[in-house]
């Protein structure tokens, strides 16, 4: 007896919250309420989740209102993170919508008395053959969306899609031109107060005495904090709270640090750590004995997020519960964390979401709701805005993880590969709140009774790796071994930076398969079509080629090279190729990048992040390197951590492959990678040195020529 | 304490205060004028620049005595929805922007560069902009933005 064959299943995102009415609601005066659980990160997805209602609902996009996540009311989608909003929000609302459209044609139809199939709906007005129409407005006494969805509803076809698939300009945009408040910092409530947290400019230092007179006289001051490592001041006014911070530090006494590692040999040091290996995948091992074997040791250095905000939070309580404001990419993560640490029911916090500047990961966003809703205990129910320094930003919230890459490559007689093993030293890449035991914030390790800091660990392979992510490779090898060691120390805080992993291994797998392109002296796109049976790969590689004139004529002082992956080996498909000039002072003028994320919802939107994430790569490639000595993270400021700016950003030429049949995926994530190792193999194609070591600067070329003579 | 008298956005403005607490902690605690944003308090990313005599400066690091009857403008004061300016219509026809924080800054910029120079070329626009820091990559799309906004300009 063989089992039956598995029905239709509901969307991820809507089987765990199946109850339509939390994703779509009817309101007064024509509007349509979506509230997604996805929130807005500077990536334009409520843009895309618009369009993804008003196609499926059939109502004009103005009449659609986005709804900000809170706990209080939205679905429970995690964390905005790892590129997966169109996926999993996106397919969630398309059928939620699309059930709920047929509910109302099915009511109308009723009431009409007038065969479903006959009735039509445009921007919200039902109707059908005798003039006769009602609208969803109309019917939604009728119609109770107090239900849970339903398996097997179908969507419109891609081609009846009048919204989704076209470029159309992004609801949040004209607030931003004209200056209406949008932003949390902007939040204004009434009799607001302002909070600062004392944090050490020693790295692992703690907060051991404080002789608080020095803050006690500061003019606007209402309270001074204390929780044994955690201290703060609330004050009338930001200046006051800032003048009453810089009193208080006069009066700290720090416990010695945690020592730093040698920022100049970050390999030896995650080489020479505790670690956990995990053998992340293995490939049968090639029978065809090596004639030689390549072995490559890759670096990246710890990259910061380095928003052009720095973290802010609201929090007020009202007796025994607490209402949270906060750009976090998880509301109900960032619940579950204050939960512990409050000793509260999690119903007691209500936490909702407001947009903050760019969100590349894990950021400093969910410690500062702490530290907000520590300081607001002393506010006598008044709202606290707390909003962390530069200095601090760059200092105490997660780094991006630094790591350390070795491949081997065994070559046989013809420099084809028959062996590769891929292993990598790095912290896991993610400490994001809310999946542990123990909370993950900032504060939480620093109040009286502490929890230890949270370290690092990955994903598991399935959800995308992290430090492994992207490190087994797309293409068709016949044997490899890939493993991940993860470090069991973590003296330099990190958690998710966009990408995770996958930046460093497509830096290294892109890189070391140029290198081997060249020895055998075959062009780099033709080595890499011959390992790649996968149709929409081969097709980014081609398109990327064709647009870019691969392979120019070669000019002095000009490279170009080539990079490919597709994000996570199971979203995006990106190809990029740099156009570089330079000697030791490198300069990228052109990226060229071909991108496939399926059904491309918002075209315009795809290329705004595909542009965006190959000028941040760039930035990281060449600039970007977190600092410090022994004792102190030493780039807290723009001038110790630059980054890439307008004259210094390359042209960038995106084009996309549209494929409306196919379910779309993300696509903010994608162009790291590839871009990262273009650049790489465009200096290799202009200087004859590979730089393995990020960020590829000045220094980093000289010494590979030094090497190289 | 000391009375500073400013124009702010076209509007005469007057406020008691300490003369060295900075013009943006004014403009936002003070005034409720949230359209410049704080982003490092060392004028070293521009999110906060204002146009002060016509001249884009940042106002996180710069005193209240600094602006004493000077006529100061900021993105509120650039147009409104019913009468935009150039620049922020051509923002939004290019989409200029991912997260938006520092757009306000660096439409402030854009401005006072277009008040002196109506018709920069690309590397101007550049040029222009290299004291205001964005970090989600929307650098082109700003300065297609700008261009677009300057052509507006010289044919209307």
């Amino acid at each position: 007896m063989s089992a039956p064959p598995p029905g239709p299943k509901l969307p991820h995102s809507l089987a765990a919250n199946p109850r339509l009415s939390s994703w779509v609601r009817f309101t007064a005066e024509g509007r349509v309420a979506i509230s997604p659980g996805k929130v807005e990160i500077g990536q334009g997805i409520v843009t895309a989740l618009a369009q993804i209602a008003a196609d499926e609902l059939d109502v004009e996009i103005g009449r659609i209102e986005m709804i900000r996540a809170s706990t209080a009311a939205s679905p429970n989608e995690g964390v905005t993170s790892g590129s997966l909003s169109i996926q999993q929000s996106g397919r969630a609302l398309r059928h939620a919508c699309a059930e709920v459209r047929q509910r109302f044609l099915a009511a109308a139809s009723e009431r009409l008395g007038v065969d479903a199939a006959l009735l039509g709906v445009e921007d919200g007005v039902i109707s059908g053959p005798g003039n006769v129409a009602t609208s969803y407005w109309e019917l939604a006494g009728d119609v109770s969306l107090e239900r849970d969805a339903t398996p097997g509803t179908v969507a419109k076809s891609a081609t009846t899609r009048s919204v989704a698939g076209h470029s159309i300009q992004r609801v949040d945009i004209p607030d931003k031109v004209f200056a209406r408040p949008r932003f949390i910092h902007d939040h204004a409530l009434p009799e607001l107060v302002h909070g600062r947290v004392l944090r050490p400019d020693i790295s692992g230092a703690r907060l051991t005495a404080l002789d608080e007179a020095p803050a006690r006289a500061v003019r606007g001051l209402i309270a001074i904090v204390r929780d044994g490592g955690f201290a703060g001041v609330v004050a009338d006014s930001e200046a006051a709270a800032e003048a009453a911070l810089k009193a208080l530090r006069k009066g700290a006494t720090w416990s010695a640090g945690e020592p730093l590692p040698d920022e100049n040999d970050l390999a030896g040091f995650l080489r020479s750590q505790p670690i956990e290996t995990t053998i992340i995948d293995a490939r049968t091992p090639a029978v065809t004995k090596a004639a030689r074997t390549l072995r490559r040791q890759y670096t990246r250095p710890y990259i910061a997020h380095a928003s052009i905000a720095p973290s802010c939070a609201l929090a007020q309580w009202d007796g025994d519960r607490v209402h949270v404001w906060t750009h976090s990419q998880g509301v109900y993560l960032l619940r579950v964390d204050l939960a512990i640490v409050l000793k509260l029911p999690a119903e007691n916090i209500a936490v909702e979401h407001m947009e903050g500047a760019g969100c590349y990961g894990h950021n400093a966003a969910d410690d500062v709701a702490l530290d907000a809703v520590l300081l607001a205990n002393a506010a006598d129910g008044r709202p606290v805005r707390v909003q962390w320094s530069r200095h601090d930003e760059m200092f105490h919230a997660p780094f991006g993880a630094a790591m350390a890459i070795e491949i081997e490559a065994d070559l046989d007689a013809e420099n084809e590969i028959v062996g590769w093993r891929h292993a990598i030293w790095s912290n896991g890449h993610t400490a994001r709140p809310g999946r542990a035991a123990q909370p993950a914030l900032l504060a939480a390790s620093e109040i009286a009774n502490p929890y230890p800091r949270m370290i690092s660990t990955n994903p598991p392979p399935a959800n995308g790796g992290g430090s492994d992510r992207n490190a087994v490779p797309l293409y068709d090898l016949p044997a490899w071994t890939i493993t991940s060691h993860r470090l069991l120390t973590m003296p330099v805080r990190t958690s998710s930076l966009r990408t995770l992993g996958a930046q460093g291994n497509v830096f290294a797998i892109e890189s070391l398969l140029d290198e081997i392109a060249t020895l055998r002296g075959e062009d780099p796109i033709a080595f890499r079509l011959r390992h790649l049976r996968d149709e929409r790969a081969r097709e980014v590689l081609r398109a990327v080629a064709r647009r870019a004139g691969w392979k120019p004529e070669k000019h002095t002082g000009i490279g170009h090279g080539v990079g490919f992956a597709r994000y996570k080996n199971t979203g995006a498909y990106c190809a990029a190729i740099a156009e570089i000039e330079g000697a030791d002072d490198i300069r990228v003028r052109r990226l060229t990048l071909a991108v496939d994320v399926g059904e491309a919802i918002n075209p315009d939107g795809v290329i705004n992040q595909i542009e965006g994430g190959a000028i941040q790569a760039t930035s990281w490639v060449l600039q970007e390197r977190v600092r410090f000595d022994r004792t102190h993270i030493t780039s807290t400021s723009w001038t110790d951590y630059p980054i890439l700016t307008f004259s210094e950003v390359p042209a960038v030429d995106v084009e996309i492959i549209q494929q409306p049949e196919i379910e779309p995926v993300g696509a903010g994530e994608a162009a790291h990678g590839p871009v990262t190792a273009a650049i790489a193999n465009a200096v290799f194609d202009c200087l004859g040195v590979r730089v393995r070591d990020l960020p590829i600067t000045r220094d980093k070329i000289i010494a590979a020529m030094e090497l190289a003579l | 304490m000391p009375t500073i008298q400013f124009q702010l956005n076209g509007a005469a403005m007057s406020v008691d205060v300490d003369p060295d607490q900075t013009l943006l902690d004014v403009l936002r605690g003070r005034l409720g004028i949230t359209g410049a944003h704080f982003g490092c308090g060392a004028g070293e990313c521009g999110a906060c620049s204002v146009m002060v005599g016509g001249h884009a400066m940042t106002s996180c690091d710069m005193p209240m005595w600094s602006v004493a009857d000077k006529d100061v403008v900021t993105l509120e004061g650039l147009g409104t929805i019913e009468q935009p300016h150039p620049l922020q219509r051509a923002f939004i026809s290019e989409q200029a922007m991912q997260c938006g924080y520092c757009v306000s800054g660096i439409m402030i910029s854009a401005a006072a560069l277009l008040n002196s120079n109506p018709a920069p070329t690309e590397a101007e626009v550049r040029a222009a902009l290299d004291r205001n820091l964005c970090r989600c990559g929307s650098h082109n799309r700003m300065v297609r933005a700008v261009l677009r906004a300057a052509s507006e300009m010289a044919t209307s």
